[in-house]
């Protein structure tokens, strides 16, 4: 009989937190003048969704507040509450409030209590000052209430009927609309509440007959994780057969279809109120179903308005198996590329039907590929949307008037990296807030629109995301950042270019905020946004011009699973280079090569001098092609510098899927990943920037040496004395 | 084995450990068989580039990439020599695989706890650290080594230590 509700702990708290993100979107959308119905009906469904899990789970506190909260909403849906915009700031806070206490009860913790009754205080207050009512219900324990149906307990009337549902509350539990399959796990979980007596009815209209103690409200509760709160309706047996509660069941409670609306909130000074209070303390759901619970006979037919299609139709899956699911499929797409260069070893003709099967085979996994890594990407919407809050409240902060807006919030991007850019970005765009764009009076003074603009704006290009925070504020001074340069003691000189310039804001411990503020100015943190960046495999780039404003640009690759890479040969040894980060490739000729400081060799393209990093040398492979002029340079670009890679041959462009070397082994220097070819052999991915970093650490550790043999190998000899 | 009543057998089989037994060279050596995932050929394998000279590389064993080591090189043994006998046997060690390289492996052993001598302090390239004993099989010495501690030790250079 027992069911152990602790296992859905994690559901009701992760759904939860999607409600309250919505909450947020809906209050932050709304307009206040003129709201829309349909936005305070989803901020009311979804406070009252919270409110009926807390309720099961038995999370006093958070039930309590949501309690109170979706009362106010109540009103306010019904047009009896006036909006303001000092009332959505008071939604707001209590929405953060009610994301406190779930983040409390997530951690095992119980909410703070003094939070929590100065919230309850405040929307009281609120209903009294509005609409000159008090809010029936759930107060704090430390408020009293005047009132004996504020009290959490229930009333006389109700007790009277809840000894009566006692002795054996049988009511009729009717699922509208639902189909078989979710229909037989319903009825099963209601045997877990209590007895099944009969069950009778079809697809549109089932009715079970149910005699359990435990109340409406938590029979609904614990139905709704299957269904919606409108396809269920819960009425007391009216058949005379039933037991003598029965006929005071049904004096009480309206018959469902009399009570349009849920009969909680708009109950408001009936006595039907005390009875719409939930239970305070037992959560019957919690425990065990014959642990005295007064049960409510009131009806909740729940067929109020609540349009239709709101919902997404989603599953949740935990990124695990997302991720064992990609990990096969990358093992079906090696599989088949080893068949495949098994069947092209055949003799077509011959073999028309297993090439054919093989053709599609090809076709069939590379859509199952794409498939399934687009399971990955989530929309940049889920980052974009926490950002009118930030800009709300920081502009607020700094009397700044600000405009937000946004583009491309429908652009995909892999979970795991929307999910780290969202620190770095929120970084950028209170920085932007506080040091790009100007007051609003000088803004004035400057013939600009008193309202600054910000934009966020994502976009795919080639395999990239292109994330981007422009302001249309003063830009960057490029005077002042040089001073503030040589301040830190940075080395800087006036001749460095203005994108070089940008980049000083990186600088750790650079900031040009006069004053220090509570928003930013302590210049911690644009470094560690450039680093986690980096991190991710990306870069920022910085635009500004002075008087229109900044533009700063973060590039992303799409995902970090698969990756487009160029396989390259040295020696007999197969390498793959990150497609993104190669330019071009040519033969370098002995005339664009320059030998420095004895073994340092540099290489010119078109009037830039590259350094050039010999694969061979870095990574030592043996046989490799030693003369200069016979390898392929590879131009290659990592962390903003470009380099000259000598390898021996360009073999092809794919797609490889990255597997990491540090699950069973160790990282690498200059290599970043690993990857599986088609023949079923390991190839290293290379990491650019470590090689370069492992090809001069080679030369130092050689230097003191000076053997002829290295000397040799680079065949600097012969460059010295051709240049 | 001695003929006992099947019921001392039993008990006496709660404290026995079965080993893989395998070779390096002319000497035995013996891991318990609970470490060991599979045993399979030596092929295919990625070089790494700057790793100590025992760490042959990577290969992929069905979708994951796993170290090799030889054992052999480690040991220091004269002969080193790749053909179709050698073998490579993959353990779990810490939630990792490590394949090991080894001339061949000869059989499974069941070892009963006094079979299994105190190993003497007595390496200069194998540390006792790194076996659980000697196990003595009539004229036969098995070298039991301790897996874990020896791919998870510091001069494997195996696994990252944090401190790094």
């Amino acid at each position: 009989m027992r069911m152990d509700i602790t296992d859905f702990y994690e559901t009701f708290f992760e759904e939860a937190e999607e409600l309250l993100a919505d909450m947020e979107r809906h209050l932050l959308e709304l307009d206040v003048d003129e709201p829309d119905v349909e936005q305070l009906n989803a901020i009311f469904r979804a406070a009252h969704s919270i409110k009926g899990g807390a309720g099961t789970f038995g999370f006093d506190v958070l039930q309590k507040t949501t309690h109170l909260f979706e009362n106010l909403l109540d009103h306010t849906r019904k047009g009896e509450l006036a909006l303001r915009s000092d009332i959505v700031d008071t939604f707001l806070e209590t929405k953060d409030m009610l994301s406190d206490q779930l983040d409390a009860y997530r951690n095992g913790d119980e909410p703070d209590q003094e939070a929590f009754e100065r919230i309850c205080r405040t929307l009281q207050q609120l209903a009294l000052e509005e609409i000159g009512q008090d809010l029936e219900g759930g107060a704090p324990p430390s408020k009293p209430e005047p009132e004996p149906a504020a009290t959490p307990e229930p009333s006389a009337e109700s007790q009277a009927a809840d000894s009566a549902a006692d002795g054996g509350g049988r009511r009729v539990v009717a699922l509208l609309g639902v189909a078989d399959k979710d229909r037989e796990l319903l009825v099963e979980e209601l045997g877990q509440l209590g007895e099944v007596i009969e069950q009778r009815g079809d697809q549109t209209r089932y009715e079970v007959v149910l005699e359990s103690t435990i109340s409406d409200d938590d029979i609904e509760a614990v139905m709704c994780f299957i269904v919606d709160a409108d396809q269920l309706e819960i009425s007391a047996e009216a058949a005379p057969a039933a037991s003598e509660a029965a006929p005071a069941a049904s004096e009480e409670a309206p018959a469902p279809s009399e009570s349009p609306t849920q009969a909680e909130p708009s109950s408001q000074s009936a006595p039907a109120a005390t009875s719409a209070t939930p239970p305070a303390e037992p959560q019957p759901a919690t425990k065990a179903p014959d642990d005295k619970v007064p049960a409510k006979p009131k009806s909740k037919a729940k067929a109020k308005a609540k349009p239709g299609g709101s919902e997404s139709t989603s599953i949740r899956v935990s990124v695990d198996k997302v991720d064992q699911i990609i990990n096969l499929v990358g093992e079906l797409i090696i599989t088949q590329s080893m068949l495949d260069q098994t069947v092209s070893e055949l003799d077509g003709p011959a073999n028309g039907n297993l090439v054919n099967g093989m053709s599609l085979l090809q076709r069939n996994a590379r859509d199952l590929q794409e498939a399934v890594m687009s399971i990955r990407m989530i929309p940049m919407d889920f980052v974009f949307s926490r950002f009118p809050r930030v800009v709300r409240e920081t502009a607020g902060k700094l009397g700044k008037e600000i405009e937000l807006v946004t583009e491309g919030e429908s652009t995909e991007l892999d979970k795991s990296l929307t999910e780290r850019i969202i620190d770095p970005l929120t970084h950028l765009v209170r920085n932007s807030l506080d040091h790009g764009i100007e007051m609003p009076d000088d803004r004035e003074a400057a013939g600009k629109p008193r309202t600054g603009k910000l934009t966020l704006s994502a976009r795919h290009q080639g395999g990239n995301i292109i994330i981007e925070v422009i302001d249309d504020g003063a830009g960057l001074n490029r005077d002042k950042l040089l001073a503030k340069a040589r301040e830190n003691g940075l080395n800087v000189s006036d001749s460095m270019s203005d994108d070089e310039v940008w980049q000083l804001i990186f600088a750790p411990g650079f900031s040009t905020a006069k004053a220090v503020t509570d928003v930013s100015g302590r210049g911690v943190g644009m470094d560690v946004v450039k680093r986690n960046i980096q991190g991710m495999g990306g870069h920022v780039v910085i635009m500004s011009r002075p008087g229109e404003g900044t533009t700063i640009r973060i590039v992303l690759p799409l995902t970090l699973a698969i990756l487009d890479g160029m396989s390259i040969k040295v020696g007999e040894e197969m390498f793959i280079l990150p497609l993104s980060a190669v330019l071009e490739s040519l033969q370098p000729t002995r005339e664009e090569l320059y030998a420095m400081a004895g073994d340092d060799v540099v290489l010119k393209v078109r009037d830039e001098y590259l350094p050039v990093v010999a694969v061979h040398e870095a990574l030592d492979v043996a046989g490799a092609k030693t003369e200069l002029t016979e390898t392929i340079a590879v131009i290659v670009q990592g962390e903003g510098r470009r380099y000259a890679l000598l390898v021996d041959d360009l073999v092809g462009q794919q797609q490889v899927v990255v597997k990491n070397l540090e699950t069973n082994y160790r990282k690498v220097p200059g290599v970043s990943a690993a990857t599986i070819l088609g023949d079923g052999s390991v190839a290293l991915i290379l990491d650019i920037t470590g090689l370069h970093k492992l090809s001069r650490a080679k030369k130092e550790a050689r230097r003191p040496r000076r053997d002829a043999d290295s000397l040799e190998a680079f065949s600097v000899n012969e460059l010295e004395t051709s240049s | 084995m001695n003929q006992t009543p099947e019921a001392a057998m039993a008990a006496a089989e709660a404290h026995n450990r079965e080993f893989l037994v395998f070779s390096l060279g002319d000497e035995e050596y013996a891991v318990d068989i609970l470490k060991v995932q599979e045993i399979r050929g030596y092929e295919n394998v990625t070089r790494i580039a700057n790793a100590p000279d025992f760490i042959k590389g990577v290969t992929n064993l069905r979708g994951v990439i796993v170290p090799i080591v030889d054992l052999r090189i480690k040991f220091h043994l004269d002969k080193v020599e790749y053909g179709g006998q050698t073998v490579v046997i993959v353990v779990n060690v810490e939630d990792r695989v490590v394949g090991i390289v080894v001339d061949g492996v000869s059989d499974v052993m069941t070892l009963s706890p006094d079979q299994i001598k105190p190993a003497p302090e007595f390496g200069v390239t194998l540390s006792s650290d790194f076996l659980s004993g000697l196990g003595s099989l009539e004229d036969r010495m098995l070298v039991i080594v301790d897996i874990d501690k020896l791919l998870t030790s510091d001069e494997m250079a195996l696994v990252e230590r944090v401190a790094e």
